[in-house]
């Protein structure tokens, strides 16, 4: 335990003296944050304009969900969930810079050799910076939800906003979005272990992420039409997913390959 | 200490190091020499459980290589062959943290120890990546030692260190064997080796031979006395050439150079003769050759 903690401050002094890295931390949150507040007061005075020239297919749609709500604070309704949706999926892309740098950036900073001559066990080392990788994403990600919430409920009426602000969401950001966190930063740590070049780990992890967010925005799309159930089964399925890559990435990792490889 | 029989590492179809077989005691001071490419870190890399042999075994403080790894890594200490600091860090959080895996009972203890040691003390807020060379030389060298290893590997520890500096971790590593520590040093130096270690090994691919460095000159050249003279030193071969206890008489210039094993006992008769035949002796000293013509003999053979 005392290894892994020693690995995760470790990674952070580093990454948090790199005012650019810090800064691609607090890019998009903020940006997001600011987006939906932005686009609410917007819309609030267009309200009448945006609800008229909805079509009759539209109100179908959004039928299900806006039991008893007028058509514009429908709207609302669907807008907030979208956000939020954003919100879920937001720090699978802020630590992969992070991730993917873990292993092959010590490797090419030549500190990987020291570091694997200490008697750190590949889980301890890997844990460590996935968590390390993790953290300040969901934590960022949740402060930036809680003051999109919190200001948000300043711009709807209660019904959107209790509406909006469905148990079900909570359970998205606060229990499935760290999940599939994970799930693209242990991929990214894996790729960082089999490639050369951090580059190369860069670039290659947001390869093999985004079809993953890509596939659960798809789904989730649907989601806002749907219910907890599909929620909490997103939520079983990433989390066995994660198991089995944190897994994954600590059998696969080799010592010798990693640290004599060269092409 | 160490131990290794047909120790062996093969990148693919890469021989780095065959079947080497050494032994080396508590508290030895032992050298490693070979030329670049010769397996020297492949070799440590090994010791110290970084990556596995290919054949043959290896024990390193009565651990198995290969199967103790975890307790290997725990024991010893190995300044890498590039120090690999974080740069970003502080000199002294970057001991912070490797005392920590290496599982130091009192890390600020041993931290501030060694940063005084090594005259690192006054810079430890400093970030390793604005240290000169010498000075990263040496916080990794503390790093090494920070869990007090009772063995100790140094890949080229001088290596392009300005003489001050060298001089400095030279010291050190005498401090260090002075504490009874077993140490492991690659190295190109060979004057360094010849000064620090107990024993050395020449070392290209294969083992080519081990011994003390005093051990490597007489097995190599035997032992060797000059005279210098006050004239020309020709003459003065027949006189002495037919003593049974002699090896070899060269003439040079107005040097009598004599090869013979037990310079001690003989070196009275010889002056003896050679003054009794009219020569004027104005020096007798023992030849010295310079493990640098030993060790170039042993890597350029086949
Ligand atoms: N990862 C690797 N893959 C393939 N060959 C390697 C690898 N590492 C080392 N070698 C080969 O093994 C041999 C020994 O290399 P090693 O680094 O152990 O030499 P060395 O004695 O430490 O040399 P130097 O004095 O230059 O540091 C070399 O021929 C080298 O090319
Ligand atoms: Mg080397």
């Amino acid at each position: 335990m005392k290894k892994i903690q020693t690995i995760i401050r470790k990674e952070w002094a580093e990454v948090f003296k790199n005012r650019l890295v810090l800064f691609t931390v607090a890019f998009l949150p903020l940006i997001l944050t600011a987006l939906p507040l932005i686009t609410l007061a917007l819309t609030k005075s267009y309200a009448g304009d945006l609800s008229s020239s909805m079509n009759t297919g539209s109100t179908e749609f959004f039928g299900d969900m806006c039991n008893g709500l007028s058509e514009a604070d429908c709207t609302a309704v669907y807008m907030l969930n979208l956000y939020t949706l954003m919100f879920m999926i937001l720090p699978v892309a802020i630590p992969v810079t992070i991730a993917a740098y873990s292993i092959v950036g010590e490797k090419t900073a030549r500190s990987l050799e020291p570091l694997l001559a200490t008697p750190i066990s590949t889980g301890e080392l890997l844990v460590g910076k996935m968590i390390a990788a993790c953290v300040p994403a969901v934590a960022v990600t949740w402060l930036a939800f809680l003051i999109y919430a919190i200001s948000a409920r300043f711009m709807v009426n209660a019904a959107v906003f209790a509406e909006a602000m469905k148990p079900m969401w909570w359970l998205a950001i606060f229990v499935v979005s760290p999940l599939l966190t994970l799930l693209a930063v242990s991929v990214a740590v894996m790729v960082s272990s089999r490639v050369t070049d951090p580059r190369v780990a860069e670039q290659l992890s947001a390869l093999v992420i985004l079809p993953l967010i890509l596939l659960v925005v798809g789904q989730s799309v649907g989601l806002i039409l749907i219910n907890e159930q599909i929620i909490l089964l997103i939520g079983v399925l990433v989390a066995i997913a994660d198991a089995v890559l944190v897994y994954l990435s600590v059998k696969l990792f080799q010592r010798e390959a990693i640290l004599t490889r060269w092409k | 200490m160490i131990k290794t029989e047909n120790l062996t590492k093969k990148f693919g179809d890469n021989l780095a190091v065959d079947r080497l077989t050494l032994e080396i005691g508590e508290g030895e001071v032992f050298g490693f020499l070979g030329p670049n490419g010769a397996g020297k870190t492949t070799t440590v890399r090994m010791l110290t459980s970084l990556i596995a042999p290919t054949g043959g075994t290896a024990v390193v403080n009565g651990y198995q290589v290969g199967r103790d790894d975890y307790d290997i890594r725990r024991t010893v200490g190995i300044l890498t062959e590039t120090p690999g600091l974080y740069d970003r860090l502080s000199a002294w959080r970057n001991l912070t943290i490797f005392a920590t895996l290496y599982e130091v009972a009192d890390v600020p203890g041993q931290v501030e120890k060694y940063l005084r040691m090594l005259g690192l003390w006054e810079r430890r807020n400093d970030e390793a990546g604005t240290f000169s060379k010498g000075m990263r030389q040496k916080l990794a060298i503390a790093r090494a030692l920070l869990h007090e290893p009772r063995i100790l590997f140094l890949d080229e520890p001088t290596s392009g260190l300005d003489p001050e500096a060298a001089k400095l971790v030279r010291d050190f590593i005498e401090e260090l064997k002075s504490e009874g520590r077993t140490i492991f040093i690659c190295t190109h130096n060979l004057d360094e080796a010849d000064r620090l270690c107990d024993r050395v090994a020449v070392f290209k691919t294969r083992l080519r031979v081990v011994d003390t460095t005093k051990g490597l000159r007489q097995q190599m050249y035997g032992r060797q006395v000059v005279f210098h003279l006050a004239e020309t030193a020709v003459p003065f071969v027949t006189a002495v050439q037919d003593q049974p206890y002699l090896r070899r008489v060269e003439a040079v210039d107005n040097k009598l150079v004599i090869a013979l094993d037990d310079p001690e006992t003989y070196n009275p008769y010889l002056i003896r003769q050679l003054v009794e035949a009219g020569a004027n002796i104005q020096f007798v000293g023992e030849l010295r050759h310079s493990l640098e013509d030993i060790y170039l003999q042993l890597v350029n053979q086949a």
